[in-house]
């Protein structure tokens, strides 16, 4: 597993329980638990154990587990590189250099945000900046508040998380400005972490210009027409310290790129099969580095998927899959995770992840093939913040015999 | 009568609970994807809570700060003075998962407890 977040956890214990003997853990952090380790808030382990937990208490569920299986782990170890034939390359600095040949490799680096450079706001460059994970981080473990008066940029469910956490801690949060007519953050995000506190969310506004020399003194923002352009007369200057930016995470692909693996330029992440193969044979992926999940349950439910098709790899070696099927976005979806079937492979159901591009209220999600219509779903309100899930049961795809290609839209009213 | 869209926070659906109160009485929850959106909708109209997640100051750790959460929901009024009391704790290593930190606090009957092992 490279990678010890809840991903790499969940696939190693899933890997070990299904009779794997020889698992290592590689995480480049001083710990387990990846990212979790700063969600101190609530909001994780509802699917999974059926109670609210924080993200350090789920996190240590599944490091209880590692440590009672006596699964391996080394921490402070960097993977700088993986071959298509699945040698590893680390490095630390208890043992130097390590080399590992690997049966099957399970990706489980998670994601970074992206910084501030990728939206280009005009104005100088000081101090007072960071993204919204950084100040969790500060805020949360390294005991450091990184401001007073605060402005964020993007309602990403971290800057919801944030606002809460800064104003709690006794500092302001002035505004969230969301560029999209709508948040990308959880609903119940927004009622706990800005409503109840009267932090004003402004949708359809962007930051234009930061002020300040040495230290950020304001920003000027403005509200944005439907091609997202700053209409002009509408800009308003907010005294502030502090920018946070919470506009996206990206899957951490390097190191997929130098195993071979190709990325789905919609997802960021691998393009993979139902069992999350990526293109290159015994490499698997899940979590966040496939596609950036809301919920830690779901992540878990990826990693056994994964762990899964890495055991299965390496009792039965390389196959070529007789029934492939492609998994199509349509209209209105702008992805869907695993991007191929094995269809010969299918046992029981498989499960698809997507996003749709818009919101939509009463629209139905309609899974289509080359050989005839599958089925359809009403949903009430589809959001781009909310990534939907759809299970095909093996018993509809053997309706289809020869099913080659699967397209799922949303289809309105 | 009186109408209000509340947005359930119990699990990540986040339900547009509509709440039909008369008379102060709720008559009436409607869109709730469970059964639990009745009670959650009862709660916030009339003695709303939420779950306090913050750090306290530790001693002889890696890190300087715990994260804690009360064990269960506290009232939303008290939120701001439990950050108080709970600025003024500092708890010295170890500590284990769910070992309590602070009990009672505020009088509420609810113990504060720490999220995470700390050698
Ligand atoms: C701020 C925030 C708030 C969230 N809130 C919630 C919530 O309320 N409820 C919920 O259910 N979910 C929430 N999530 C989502 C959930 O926490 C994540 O989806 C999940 O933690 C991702 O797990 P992961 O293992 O894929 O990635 P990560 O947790 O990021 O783990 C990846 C690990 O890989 C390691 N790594 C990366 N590259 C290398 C390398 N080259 N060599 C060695 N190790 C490497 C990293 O150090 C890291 O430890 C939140 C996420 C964030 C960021
Ligand atoms: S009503 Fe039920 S399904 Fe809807 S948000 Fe509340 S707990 Fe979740």
């Amino acid at each position: 597993m490279i990678g010890g977040g809840p991903a790499g956890l969940g696939a190693a214990v899933e890997a070990k329980k299904l009779g794997i003997d020889d698992v290592l853990i590689l995480e480049r952090d001083r710990e387990l638990g990846g990212i979790l380790n700063q969600c101190i808030h609530n909001g994780f382990g509802l699917q999974e154990f059926n109670e609210e937990l924080t993200g350090p208490e789920y996190a240590d569920r599944f490091i209880k587990q590692v440590k009672e299986l006596g699964i391996e782990y080394k921490l402070d170890t960097m993977v700088l590189d993986i071959t298509p034939d699945r040698k590893i390359t680390a490095v630390n600095s208890h043992d130097g250099l390590i080399e590992i040949e690997a049966g099957a490799v399970i990706l489980a680096m998670g994601c970074r945000e992206r910084p501030r450079g990728a939206i280009n706001i005009p104005g100088s460059r000081p101090a007072g900046i960071f993204t919204a994970g950084t100040a969790q981080r500060f805020a949360n473990m390294e005991g450091y508040l990184p401001g007073k008066e605060v402005v964020i940029l993007g309602s990403g469910d971290i800057g919801l998380i944030m606002a809460r956490r800064f104003t709690l801690e006794g500092a302001k949060v002035k505004a969230v400005c969301e560029i999209m007519p709508y948040s990308s953050g959880l609903k119940r995000n927004i009622v706990q972490c800005l409503d109840d506190f009267g932090i004003p969310l402004l949708l359809r506004h962007t930051v234009v210009r930061i002020h300040g020399k040495d230290r950020v003194e304001g920003v000027t923002i403005a509200e944005v027409d439907d091609k997202k352009e700053p209409i002009p007369g509408t800009e308003k200057y907010i005294p502030c310290d502090t920018l946070l930016l919470s506009v996206g995470l990206i899957p951490e692909n390097e190191l997929s790129k130098k195993a071979g693996v190709i990325l789905d330029k919609n997802t960021g992440g691998a393009y993979v099969w139902d069992d999350r193969e990526t293109t290159t044979p015994g490499i698997f992926a899940c979590g966040n580095v496939l596609q950036v999940h809301d919920l830690v349950d779901n992540v878990t439910d990826e990693s056994r998927i994964a762990a899964q098709g890495a055991v299965r790899f390496l009792k039965e070696g390389e196959k070529t899959e007789p029934q492939p099927i492609n998994i199509n976005p349509g209209d209105g979806v702008r992805y869907v995770v695993p991007q191929r079937v094995k269809k010969s492979r299918v046992e029981g159901a498989f499960k698809m992840f997507l996003r749709v591009t818009d919101v939509y209220e009463n629209a139905k999600l309609v899974v289509d093939s080359d050989k005839g219509r599958l089925f359809a779903i009403n949903k009430r309100r589809l959001s781009p913040g909310e990534m939907e899930y759809i299970n095909v049961t093996q018993r509809l795809l053997n309706r289809f015999p020869d099913i080659r290609e699967i397209t799922i839209k949303v289809e309105r009213g | 009568m009186q109408e209000r869209y509340i947005t359930c926070i119990l699990c990540p659906q986040g339900c547009n609970l509509k709440v039909q109160i008369d008379d102060g009485k709720i008559v009436s929850v409607k869109n709730n994807g469970c059964e639990k959106g009745p009670g959650y909708a009862n709660d916030e109209v009339f003695h709303p809570t939420r779950v306090l997640t913050t750090t306290v100051r530790i001693r002889k750790a890696k890190l300087p700060l715990l994260p804690v959460r009360t064990q269960k929901p506290i009232p939303k009024g008290k939120i701001f003075e439990a950050m108080k009391v709970l600025a003024g704790i500092e708890v010295e290593a170890p500590v284990t998962v769910g070992q309590v930190i602070y009990s009672n606090i505020l009088n509420t009957g609810v113990d504060v407890i720490a999220t995470r092992n700390m050698n």
